[in-house]
C-alpha cells in the first residue's frame, strides 16, 4: 500500500528511537512496550488549518485511546517549533523532533523525502510487542485522515497474534 | 497504489438530506459550521444544486473540529435542534442562515446568535436553548464525526460523490461539476 518502496512493511521489528518531544524532554519508543503506537511522520508544522492532518487527529485522540492506542506525531521541526505549534493548535500529543541529526529516525523507517529534506506523509501503527502491523505513505499533498488507521487498530484487535496483511 | 475511501455508513434514513432519493448522483458533505473553508463551500453547493436539479441528491454530515472552532460544536447541536422540533425544511433554512452569518462578527456562532437563526428558521427558541444546555444532541454531531473519520475525512469541507471521496478542487466550480455529472451518466442519470 505504499508509493515508498524503502517504507518498513508490516512484521517489520519497529526501529526504536529517542526524540526530543519538548525543548528538555525526551520520548524513547521502547517506553510504549504493551501499548499500541501510532506514528504519524509529516512534511512540516504550519500547514492549512482546517485541512491541517494533526489538527484532524487531535479532534481524533479520543477514537485512538478508545482502542488503547497512543499516537507520535513526528517531524524535522525543531522542538521550539513543535512547541510554537502545538500551543496553536492546541495539540494534545506529543509531537517528535527528528532534527538531530536531521531525518535519522524517518530514514530509519523509509520515510525520508531527500529531495525535499523532510519527512514523508507516513503512518505506522505499531503492536504492543514493538511490532509494525500495519504502514502507509501517501502523497505529500493529501492529507491521508484516520481510516487506515482505525481499520488496522480494529484488525489487530480481531487478531493479536498475526501480522495484519 | 492508491487507497479509495468509501463513505461509512451509506446514506440512511436519519440523515439530512436534500433532493430525490432516487437521483443519480449523491453528494455528501462533511463539515464544519465555523470553518471558513466550508463557508466558501456554501454557495459552490448552492449552485451545483440549481444546476443539477432532481439529479443531486445534497447530504449534510457534521464534522466540527472543536479544537480549531469553539463554536462549532454547538452550532451543529442547533441546526440538529431544529430539526427535531421543526422538520426538514427549517433545518436547512438554519444550516443556510448559520453559514450565510459566519462571517458577520466575532460572536456571530455563540449560543445567542445560534437561538435566534433557530427562531428565524422556525423553531421554538427556548427548545433550542435547552437543547444546547443540556447537549441534547452532542451524541447525534459525534455519530456524525465519527462517521466521517471511518469514511477518510481529512478535513472539511470534504465531499464524497456516490460513496467515493471527491480528491479534486472543489473550489473550481467547473471541475466539481463535471465529477458530478460524470457520476451521474456512470449510474444512468
Amino acid at each position: 500500500m505504499s508509493n515508498h518502496a524503502s517504507l518498513l512493511r508490516p512484521g517489520t521489528p519497529a526501529p526504536d528511537f529517542t526524540l526530543h518531544a519538548t525543548p528538555d524532554q525526551s520520548v524513547s519508543l521502547s517506553e510504549f512496550r504493551g501499548r499500541s503506537v501510532i506514528l504519524a511522520f509529516y512534511p512540516a508544522d504550519w500547514s492549512l488549518v482546517c485541512s491541517d492532518q494533526m489538527a484532524l487527529y487531535n479532534e481524533i485522540l479520543p477514537e485512538f485511546r478508545k482502542h488503547g492506542a497512543e499516537l507520535l506525531g513526528i517531524s524535522v521541526d525543531g522542538a521550539w517549533c513543535h512547541a510554537a505549534f502545538a500551543k496553536d493548535r492546541h495539540l494534545h500529543f506529543p509531537l517528535l523532533a527528528d532534527f538531530e541529526p536531521k531525518g535519522a529516525v524517518s530514514r530509519a523507517y523509509g520515510a525520508y523525502r531527500e529531495q525535499d529534506g523532510t519527512s514523508e506523509r507516513a503512518l505506522f501503527v505499531i503492536d504492543g510487542e514493538g511490532v509494525i502491523r500495519w504502514s502507509y505513505c501517501g502523497p505529500v499533498g493529501v492529507n491521508p485522515g484516520a481510516d487506515g488507521i482505525l481499520d488496522a487498530l480494529d484488525e489487530m484487535k480481531r487478531n493479536p497474534a498475526e501480522s495484519a496483511p | 497504489m492508491t487507497r479509495h475511501s468509501n463513505l461509512r455508513p451509506d446514506v440512511h434514513g436519519e440523515d439530512h438530506a436534500i433532493g430525490p432519493a432516487d437521483a443519480p448522483v449523491t453528494l455528501v458533505e462533511y463539515g464544519d459550521y465555523q470553518c471558513p473553508h466550508c463557508y466558501r463551500a456554501h454557495p459552490i453547493v448552492a449552485a451545483l444544486r440549481k444546476r443539477l436539479g432532481a439529479r443531486l441528491r445534497f447530504v449534510f454530515r457534521n464534522f466540527p473540529l472543536t479544537e480549531s472552532h469553539p463554536n462549532a460544536l454547538h452550532a451543529a447541536e442547533a441546526a440538529e435542534s431544529v430539526a427535531a422540533h421543526a422538520g426538514a425544511t427549517a433545518f436547512w433554512r438554519m444550516h443556510d442562515a448559520i453559514y450565510q452569518h459566519q462571517q458577520d462578527s466575532d460572536d456571530a456562532l455563540d449560543d445567542a446568535h445560534l437561538v435566534s437563526y433557530a427562531a428565524d428558521a422556525g423553531a421554538d427558541p427556548t427548545a433550542v436553548r435547552r437543547d444546547l444546555e443540556s447537549e441534547t444532541f452532542a451524541e447525534r454531531v459525534h455519530g456524525d464525526f465519527a462517521s466521517g473519520v471511518r469514511s477518510g475525512v481529512n478535513g472539511t469541507p470534504t465531499f464524497f460523490v456516490n460513496g467515493l471521496r471527491f480528491d479534486g478542487d472543489w473550489t473550481d466550480p467547473d471541475q466539481f461539476l463535471s465529477a458530478l455529472e460524470g457520476a451521474a451518466t456512470a449510474s444512468g442519470g
